[in-house]
């Protein structure tokens, strides 16, 4: 008798399904359900973002910079002005830095609690998704309030903000961290406790450091690996040097260093880190200007510069050239996301494609940023 | 039955088979009608129960407490255009909905629902029940197949291994019941339960009450309903088996699916929870009315569990079954004969 033949099948995960968050297609070579290999394919997203940033004036580029991670607007525009204003040397009211440093960490526990909320949907739980969905709605509704915008706010100006905050903002931003403490517990429970959540997250997409560390993975997937790197301490900009608040690295417990369940895990203690930096900040928040605009934005011919600063999906930076035109010759973005797409293929092999849906969920890519 | 379809001849002056013909066309009306509306409302029920769960209201716009909401959709589905994928094998792509869903509509028929009201008095009832859950795996796989897509084939083929595999520890518990009851004829099994709450088989033993939490489980994951949804599962396999299907024909796997989740209740019911017993003697409430109460019960629990818990991997299903469930069934079976044997008296 003759033997059966078997070949592996090519399956093709994407640009349309639904654990893909996006127009992301990755190609899997599956042997049944185990895939043993995994190619990337992005580009579904493309808007030309740096072409337009060169026919743009720099203030014309910031509500593009919303659009590339629309899920933290605020960190997007708090690198590209500070890039900016690093070309420019200009000097920056203190209230201005305070309410810049509110705004970004309330995006990033805005950003968390959806990737809370999906890796729920990606293990098969639906309700958690709402219970994020709910809870960054009450900042949205902060962020209406300050920046008119719910989604891509355009906030952040060169020299500032656009706008002061509104009365009772503060109040309520202090509301919202006692209710969210709560909320976090039951996420806690939901989730983090779920035996069944834990059995398809421990140990499952393991991402050795030394692997991270050489495709250049950063933010919270780095730290999940073991890796203690944060920016806002180890690069510090803006006011962060004056928060006290710990950077949190994988550990070993219930999950391995560098899994997908650490990866979850970071992310949710850093929504606490940053309702720490929050409250400090709502507490030294001094009286002034929210914005000192510069005369004219042109930064001297062929200045240049990059700068990098921490969001949360990791590591962004822009590279910005100067012609001494008030529109910038050259806009380069290094996005996380990019790069943890590109790691994809390097640690997802042997394992099912359930768990291929997890790993991928866990690494938190937005196309927007990708794509560019 | 057989009596009511001789007297209905003889009322209509007619051979004896047209009365019992007409009456098995009553009858298969009825059980369509029943389950046609349990899914309906069952569809309205575990959106609202959803919607709750998750902090929202669910529907609400068609009809009070968006009533409507279901009948409003499946016209929807009714008008839709019916589409076969060009590369599909198009007699099974056909096929497939209708035998899912004639399978599940077919074990209906031996439910009896009271003492007197029933259409089918099956003496072999239960494993007619249990060979009809089996038919349903066929439809699976010739959905899976037909559809010649890939993501359909995993589905099929997930789906297929779990009902195979979890159809043992469930009927290894219905066993239990049968070696206590001594019959396969459901109705019997209610009657050997009449009498105080205690009576039922749930309190008979020990060994009942795990088989009972053995035959939930086990019927969840016949089901394919959460955390054992994996032939669907939506985040890895978008649709699973019915990821082609659109339309009415998918309202057909639909319709099968939640038809299934009241089979399965009601079965449990009927096994274990006394069926149309009350419980207490003497209390005059309607036999029918009792066993749907119990089984809504019963489906509530299970749309609790589902908007709750997160989808096992697959790997991680099989070993649920074989590593745990299967030697545990074992075990509460011989138990409960032994038990039978050490107190002949309690059942």
């Amino acid at each position: 008798m003759s033997e059966v033949r078997t070949e592996e099948m090519v399956l093709n995960m994407g640009p349309q399904h639904p654990s893909t968050h996006g127009v992301f297609r990755v190609e899997l070579v599956t042997d049944g359900e185990i895939v043993t290999e995994t190619r990337p394919h992005i580009g579904y997203l493309h808007r030309c973002f740096e072409k337009h940033a060169e026919h743009l004036q720099y203030t014309g580029i910031i509500p593009f910079t919303d659009r590339l991670d629309y899920l933290s607007g605020m960190n997007q525009n708090f690198g590209f002005v500070l890039a900016v204003e690093k070309l420019l040397g200009s000097e920056i009211p203190e209230r201005a830095e305070y309410i810049r440093v509110i705004m970004a960490e309330l995006n990033r526990i805005a950003s968390h609690l959806m990737m809370i909320g999906h890796m729920g949907t990606d293990a098969g739980a639906i309700t958690p998704v709402l219970y994020g969905f709910r809870d960054r709605e009450y900042i949205l509704d902060l962020f209406e309030e300050v920046s008119g915008a719910r989604l891509l706010y355009n906030y952040y100006r060169v020299g500032g903000v656009i706008a002061d905050l509104t009365p009772g903002f503060v109040e309520k931003t202090r509301k919202y961290l006692d209710y969210l403490e709560r909320v976090l517990n039951e996420f806690d429970q939901l989730l983090s406790e779920n035996k069944i959540f834990r059995g398809r997250t421990v140990g499952v997409g393991v991402l050795p450091p030394k692997v991270a560390v050489d495709y250049a993975v950063t933010g919270p997937n780095l730290r999940a690996c073991g890796v203690n790197w944060d920016l806002r301490r180890d690069e510090p900009y803006s006011i962060y040097p004056r928060f006290k608040f710990d950077v949190v690295v994988g550990r070993e417990g219930p999950g391995v260093v560098g899994d997908s369940w650490n990866r979850y895990w970071v992310r949710v203690q850093e929504i606490r880190e940053s309702a720490k930096i929050v409250r400090q900040a709502l507490d030294g928040l001094p009286e002034g200007d929210f914005i000192k605009a510069p005369k004219s934005i042109r930064p001297p011919k062929g200045s240049e510069v990059y700068h990098r600063t921490e969001t949360p999906r990791g590591e962004l930076g822009y590279y910005v050239i100067s012609d001494g035109t008030p529109t910038p010759v050259r806009v380069k973005v290094r996005s996380p996301g990019f790069v943890h797409i590109s790691a994809i293929p390097a640690f997802c092999t042997n394992m099912m494609v359930a768990d291929l849906v997890m790993a991928m969920g866990t690494l938190d890519f937005v196309m927007g940023e990708v794509d560019r | 039955m057989r009596e009511w379809g001789r007297s209905l001849a003889q009322t209509m002056h007619a051979p004896e088979w047209v009365g019992q013909v007409t009456l098995m066309v009553i009858g298969a009306v009825a059980v369509f009608l029943i389950m046609a509306l349990a899914a309906l409302a069952f569809v309205w029920l575990e959106r609202k129960v959803a919607g709750r769960i998750q902090s929202r209201y669910g529907p609400n716009r068609a009809g009070k407490f968006g009533i409507l909401q279901t009948l409003a959709d499946a016209v929807k589905l009714l008008l839709k255009e019916d589409i076969i994928p060009a590369a599909a094998d198009k007699s099974l792509f056909i096929l497939a909905p209708y035998i899912v869903f004639v399978a599940t509509f077919a074990a209906f028929v031996v439910i009896p629902w009271s003492s007197k009201l029933y259409v089918s008095d099956l003496d072999v009832g239960l494993l007619y029940i249990a060979a009809m859950g089996s038919f349903v795996v066929v439809g699976i796989l010739m959905a899976g197949w037909a559809s010649n897509n890939k993501w359909s084939l995993l589905g099929a083929m997930r789906g297929a291994a779990q009902i195979v595999s979890y159809e043992i520890p469930v009927a290894l518990a219905i066993l239990t019941v049968v070696v206590l009851a001594g019959t396969l004829n459901l109705r019997m099994i209610q009657e050997g339960q009449s009498g105080w709450f205690w009576k039922w088989y749930v309190f008979q033993s020990p060994f009942t009450f795990i088989a009972f939490f053995l035959y939930f489980v086990g019927s969840i994951a016949e089901a394919n309903r959460t955390p054992f949804d994996l032939p669907e599962a939506e985040q890895e396999l978008t649709a699973g088996f019915h990821t082609e299907y659109s339309g009415m024909r998918w309202a057909f796997f639909f319709l099968a699916e939640y038809g299934n989740l009241l089979l399965v209740s009601l079965v449990a019911a009927v096994l274990f929870l006394g069926g149309w017993n009350v419980g207490i003697p003497g209390v005059p409430i309607p036999g029918a009315l009792v066993l749907v109460a119990k089984a809504v019960v019963l489906v509530l629990l299970q749309m609790w569990l589902r908007w709750t818990l997160p989808r096992l991997r697959v790997d991680q299903v099989m070993a649920v079954c074989w590593k745990y469930l299967m030697p545990l069934a074992f075990g509460t079976l011989i138990g409960a004969g032994a038990w039978k044997m050490l107190f002949p008296g309690t059942a």
